[in-house]
Parts: C-alpha cells; structure tokens; sequence
C-alpha cells in the first residue's frame, strides 16, 4: 500500500459522514427484498429447513448419544449459531452482488456516496437479513424441539454479535475478491465460508480436529465461540478466555475485511472497473 | 468550470487518454467528439471520478477533483445509456434513493415536478427493467437531473433512440441548460446532435484532442457543410492529419 493510497482512503473518510446516505442505500437494498417475496422466503427457507434437519437428528442423537444427551440442544443451537454467521457473510455478498448484477457502481460513485458509508449500508443489510431468516427458525425450533436457543442467555448475545462480526469481515474480503474479478468469482459468495467450517468446530469439540488443524482453528473466532458455547451449554459457565480472543480476532476479521475491500475499490477505479463491471 | 491538464490514463500497454488539455466555461454546453475507442468515455469517467488517471490534473468547479471529489459531486451529475439504474426497482423508487444520496429536501415534489417535465408520470410505479430504452433514458436523465446539477456530463445522451426520442431529448436539454445555466459536456458520436447543443466541441483521435472549435469555425476551417463531414476528415486523416487537413 503506497502513501499516497493510504493518504487518500484517509481524505476521503474525512470528507465527511452521512448516516442519511447510508440510510438511502439500506432503503436501496429493502426495497428490492419487498420487490419479490421469492428473495424473503428464501431468506427463512435454509436457516428453518437446516433447523429442521437438525432438530430431528438430535432427537435421535438424544438416545444413541451420551454426547448429546448431556446437552439436547447442543447441535440445535450450534446450526443456528453457524447460520448466523453464514447469513452475516451472505448479507454483506449478496447486497454488494446487487450492485454487480444491476451495474448500478458507476450511478452511485458519481453521488457523494463515500465507499466505507456503502460498507456500512451493506453491514447494516446484513444485521437485517440475519434477523429475517435466523430469528423465525429459532422461534420455531421451541415448539418443536422444546428448544429455545434463548436459554443460553447473555451469553447468546455475545455469540451472536461475535459471529456476525466475523460474517462482516469474511463479506468484506469476498467483496474485495468481487471488486478484483468480477462475477467470475461470484461462486465464492455461497461456498468460500464452507471452507472455514471444518476447522469452525461448529459441532464438535476443537480437541477432535488433528493436531495441526487446531492452529488454524484458534485463528478463527467461531471456533472460540462455538468452544465458548459448549461450555455454556455442558458445563454452565462463560468463558471470558474465548470471549476476549474471538473479539479481538473479530477486530483483526473485520479491520483486514475492511482495508482490503476499500483497497480493492480503489484498484477498481484505477482499472476503470466500476463502469464495467456487471453481468 | 472544468480545466483538464496533461490527463493522461494507460491501462497496461495501451494509452486510452494521451495528455490532454482543455477546459470548458460555465454555461457552456461542449461535446467530445471522436470515434470509437477515441477515449471519450474514459475522459468522462476521470471527470466523473470513477477512473483515476495516471497522470494529470482535473479541476472543476475550482477544485481540484483527485483530492476533493467530494466537494465537487454532489454538484454535478450524469447520464449513460450503458450505466442501468437497479432494474428490480420501480422508478420512484430508484429516483428517492438517489435523491436521498443527495439530501434532498421535498424529495417527493422534487420527483413529481421532474416526472411531470420529463413526461415519466404513468410509469413512475412501474419496475425500471421493464421500460423500453426511450423510456429509459428519460428516467437516467431524470436521475440525473435531480440535484439540479451545475455540470451535467452525458455519455452518447440520445444512443439507441428513435429519432422522435432522440430529438425529444435534445430539445429537453436546450430547455434546461437556457433555464438552469448549467454547463454540460456530452461525448457522442451523433455529429446531427453535437452541431445542434453545442457551443465547443473536442474531436479525439487514439486519446488525444485533434482539434477543437465551435462547429461553425471548425466546418468553416475544413471547407465542408457539415459536421459529420469534419469528422470523417479527421478520422481518416491519420496522426497528426487533423491540423494538415484543416490547412489545406
């Protein structure tokens, strides 16, 4: 990064601050989800049909599994955990997919819109999606399942804050990815957060994982939140020690997420690329 | 109003925009002119702020636009035929979002009274993907009009139109540049259009600026009866054949 880029990503967030533009493009993204209700629908179908999945396998877990049994809603709430951060992901792509897919860049980058106040609506648009599809499949999972993820208490809010945080910061890179080549990477929206998944210990204990796999995973804070969450959930207590480092490596998530995709704009318009870009 | 100097864009090998210089005054309605890939479009996109040269100096409205974007934008706009506006949204609503990105006081009279001028009225509730291109362009320029800007730059404003749009257009434009005082620089390859809106034209040839002039002086200096026969001069010309045929 030269001085001069560095120099000029700090005018511009100097420049000045609207939380009515940011408002605008949020309104942008609302009114394209009331557009089509296929797009809502299909926001609460995979959070209520994985929900669904799971809850009947843990019922039958629930006998056959001394694991299980110590906890009944342990898988139950490590899905929907994991949808959240999956969903916080796919609400940062999928809105900054709408802007590729309408070529719409080159309209908003001759208004004032400031790039990190577009990082911002598309945060906020994910914190919205998020809701919309995670909240109904938990509130269904408790006349199910007799289940409430609520249960989990205090402790639910930090996990989920932590998850959706990191959901931004994994968003903002393949945003970065989708700014560099175009809707060729498009794929990467749905599949690159799969990638992490395996070392996420969403369900299992990090300790399974090979020895050399548990580096990687205490380099991802789902896997302190879902270590976190077990032991809320087996052993009732909160652990400040996965608390603290999945914070601070959401900072980390989140500061690179942000550089990269403001980089990645600006390499954009160096390359003409916003005029361009779309389907 | 806009002072361009030594601009110059590469993309890898290829020199899009060679080093030129221009400006245009307030009030003044200018056209690029040039073939395809004669870099007007990519001098349009460096004056919008969504291509940074590689080299030059851009200052509009007395700023200097590499470093101050954001005092310059949201006096100005724009229009291209090859820039959608979001296609799933009606076209009332696409106009409130870009008027919010403006802060725009009285939005919603600010829309009405651009519908109305802009004879848009009957499908302002309808989605923007399903409007025919005429249509379409009389929303992007609505769009484009709504901050009432002091520079409006148009990309090829009337491409793809009937000849009815298409002068229905171009008279919409005389209209508000005689009412607004706005400047406006448009890049086009309609040599009919550009004879008829504009007051300085800059013809281009492989990114550089091969001669300038009004219309008259430049048909004048060439020895034709029009426009478009200037153009085809130039064009066929060759480097550096412009100023050689207009001596002649």
């Amino acid at each position: 990064m030269t001085a001069a880029t560095l120099e000029s990503i700090a005018r511009e967030a100097r420049d000045g601050f609207s939380p009515a533009r940011i408002a605008a493009i949020l309104l942008r993204y609302l009114y394209l989800l009331k557009s089509s209700w296929p797009r809502t629908l299909e926001l609460l179908y995979w959070p209520a049909i994985q929900m669904i999945l799971w809850g009947f396998t843990s019922q039958f877990l629930m006998t056959n599994s001394s694991y299980v049994a110590r906890a009944g809603g342990v898988l139950l709430a490590a899905v929907m955990l994991w949808d959240v951060m999956f969903r916080g992901q796919l609400g940062v792509s999928v809105s900054f997919l709408e802007e590729l897919w309408s070529r719409n860049l080159g309209h908003l980058f001759v208004s004032p819109l400031r790039p990190y106040e577009w990082v911002l609506s598309l945060i906020a648009m994910s914190v919205v999606r998020v809701i919309i599809g995670v909240v109904p499949a938990a509130l269904f999972a408790i006349p199910l399942y007799h289940y409430s993820i609520f249960t989990l208490g205090p402790p639910l809010i930090a996990f989920f804050a932590l998850l959706l945080i990191m959901g931004w910061g994994l968003g903002l890179i393949i945003g970065a990815l989708l700014l560099r080549h175009g809707l060729g990477a498009e794929s990467l929206a749905w599949l690159a957060v799969y990638l992490l998944a395996p070392a996420s210990a969403v369900y299992y204990p990090v300790s399974v994982l090979p020895h050399w796999l548990q580096y990687v995973a205490w380099c991802l804070p789902s896997a302190h939140v879902f270590e976190g969450m077990r032991a809320v959930m087996f052993e009732h207590v909160f652990r400040l020690d996965h608390f603290f480092a999945a914070a601070a490596l959401d900072a980390v998530y989140l500061a690179f997420g942000g550089a990269v995709f403001l980089l990645a704009f600006r390499s954009a318009r160096q390359r003409g690329a916003l005029l361009q870009m779309g389907e | 109003m806009i002072e361009v100097g030594a601009l110059r864009k590469r993309f890898g090998d290829t020199l899009a925009v060679d080093g030129i210089d221009f400006a245009v005054a307030r009030g003044a309605t200018a056209a690029l002119l040039g073939g395809n890939g004669a870099g007007k479009t990519t001098t349009l996109s460096m004056l919008l702020g969504l291509l940074l040269p590689s080299s030059g100096r851009i200052r509009i409205f007395g700023e200097d636009m590499l470093r101050h974007r954001y005092r310059v934008l949201p006096r100005m706009n724009f229009s291209s035929p090859y820039v959608d506006l979001p296609h799933r949204l009606t076209v009332r609503q696409n106009l409130t979002v870009y008027g919010r990105l403006y802060g725009l006081a009285s939005l919603s009279e600010r829309i009405d009274s651009l519908a109305a001028d802009l004879q848009i009225v009957e499908f302002l509730d309808r989605q923007t993907g399903k409007l025919s291109a005429g249509q379409k362009t009389r929303v992007a320029l609505a769009k484009a009009l709504l901050n009432e800007p002091e520079l409006l730059l148009l990309d090829e404003p009337t491409a793809s139109l009937d000849p009815d749009t298409g002068d229905w257009v171009r008279s919409y434009l005389e209209a508000y540049q005689r009412a607004s005082g706005a400047t406006i620089l448009l890049a086009s390859h309609n040599m009919g259009e550009v004879e008829r809106l504009c007051t300085d034209v800059m013809v281009m040839r492989r990114g550089r600026i091969v001669d300038s002039g009004s219309p008259s002086s430049l048909i004048e200096r060439y020895g034709r009866d029009t426009l478009e026969q200037v153009f085809l001069d130039i064009a066929r010309a060759g480097d550096g054949g412009a100023q050689r045929v207009a001596a002649q």
